[in-house]
């Protein structure tokens, strides 16, 4: 289980909002300028800690959706129903606002173009945030990694990143799936159910072809893809996953 | 640095009893699920569970025999590093003391492997004395593979990486050896009382 070995304390740093870009109608980009920023890896997280006014504080973990970019870093919050700080950060927060993180965390759930392919990135709902660090990176950094791109959505509407992707799919070893479970807009070219055996068998690298998989969604979502891609004949150590649960935050 | 965001009040959760929520944590009625890999599904009767002292002495159990040991039921909170904390869980497990009756000197630490290739590592301290259990049991149904079954450890008074799911073996030594969590960036020890979530907290 090899991946990225970190030892190195972390400090808290103030960070400043810089843009805010609603993505759908429950979530939304945070894209953050942070001087003290030591650097990240696609798939890792960070840390944020809000305090008020009378020393109250709430921490949460949220996955960082930008590229290494210096002092630059973007994170994508989903409204979690009655939550505390996604709605805070969704309804209140304003360019400008100021908050500490710190980060970045985790060394095994992240990818590099130094790691190689194919890339297979599975997503569902907000779980596509680190995949999408993921996938900038392969194309920012200009690296011909073949990834294959598999996310699900409720419903056209909830498709985070949609516009971005949409243009991604035209590059050269890059292939865009998305799957609308629940409603579907008529002509819709993609599949419209939820993620099964034939449609990674359609639509993933196959196991011949010793892709590394990143799975990152809700705790079914991944429970599910993961057991099939191993049936499949995945190697679990090429099956990398992150799941979520309904309690907020980034798991 | 008491560092004011503008605008934040939060919401405290006043029905939380004083005392048992470390700080930074929240308390959530969910049982979220954390795993870096696919869930190994281990049949009982390919299940085993070894346990090595320093001195390389193996005791081996497979799922009738580690049955037949003395369990006892368990009711503790348990806190993730993620930041939920969830209270009055209940298990049903084996004492590791249990496991290591009759061995004076263990080895002053343990490295837990897993089915799966998952690995943590503790002081024997913090395992032994009545603070940690292998269990097979939460809320009165056998463990799911989800949440670590058949057996996993309970250690409960550290972060619940160090409760690591899919148990199979547990290797003493003097030496202290690195996790897969500690690996990455986590603290060694994962007090959560100390918010040790990562390396040097």
């Amino acid at each position: 289980m090899a991946g990225t070995e970190i030892h190195r304390r972390l400090k808290w740093v103030v960070a400043e909002v810089v843009d805010l870009i609603d993505e759908t109608p429950s979530v939304r980009s945070i894209v953050l300028f942070c001087p003290d920023w030591p650097g990240h890896l696609a798939g890792q997280h960070i840390d944020i800690r809000l305090t008020a006014e009378d020393g109250y504080q709430a921490q949460r973990s949220y996955s960082i959706a930008s590229p290494p970019d210096g002092e630059r870093l973007t994170i994508t919050v989903e409204r979690v129903e009655d939550g505390e700080v996604s709605s805070f950060l969704l309804d209140e927060l304003r360019i400008g606002d100021r908050f500490e993180i710190r980060g970045p965390i985790g060394g095994y759930f992240v990818w590099d173009p130094d790691l190689g392919g194919p890339l297979q990135l599975i997503g569902g709902g907000s779980g596509v945030v680190p995949l999408m660090a993921m996938l900038r990176t392969r194309v920012v950094r200009g690296s011909s990694v073949p990834v294959r791109w598999l996310s699900s959505h409720r419903s056209y509407d909830e498709i985070i990143y949609r516009e971005e992707l949409d243009a991604y799919s035209r590059l050269d070893g890059v292939e865009i799936v998305i799957t609308l479970t629940r409603s579907h807009p008529e002509g819709w070219p993609g599949p419209t159910r939820r993620v099964d055996r034939a449609m990674l068998e359609e639509h993933a690298w196959a196991a011949e072809d010793r892709p590394l998989c990143y799975v990152c969604g809700p705790t079914g979502f991944v429970e599910t893809v993961a057991d099939t891609l191993v049936e499949l004949g995945h190697p679990a150590e090429r099956v990398r996953t992150e799941r979520f649960g309904p309690t907020g935050g980034r798991l | 640095m008491t560092f004011v965001t503008r605008g934040f009040r939060g919401r405290r959760q006043t029905d939380a009893p004083a005392g048992r929520v470390p700080p930074g944590q929240y308390v959530t009625e969910d049982f979220p699920v954390l795993s870096a890999g696919p869930t190994p599904r281990i049949s009982l009767e390919d299940w085993h569970l070894r346990l090595v002292d320093k001195h390389g002495n193996e005791r081996r159990w497979d799922w009738a025999r580690f049955q037949a040991l003395e369990t006892e039921t368990i009711t503790v909170d348990i806190h993730c590093v993620t930041k939920w904390s969830k209270l009055d869980t209940t298990w049903q497990g084996v004492s590791v003391d249990t496991l290591l009756a009759g061995i004076e000197d263990p080895g002053a630490h343990v490295l837990i492997r897993s089915f799966g290739g998952y690995t943590t590592n503790l002081p024997t301290a913090d395992v032994t004395g009545g603070k940690a259990w292998v269990v097979f049991d939460y809320e009165g149904k056998p463990l799911t593979p989800e949440h670590g079954g058949p057996a996993r450890l309970l250690v409960p008074h550290l972060y619940f990486w160090k409760s690591a799911k899919w148990v199979s073996d547990l290797e003493f030594a003097d030496v202290d050896r690195r996790g897969f969590w500690e690996s990455y960036g986590y603290h060694n020890y994962g007090d959560p009382w100390r918010e040790q979530r990562y390396t040097d907290d």
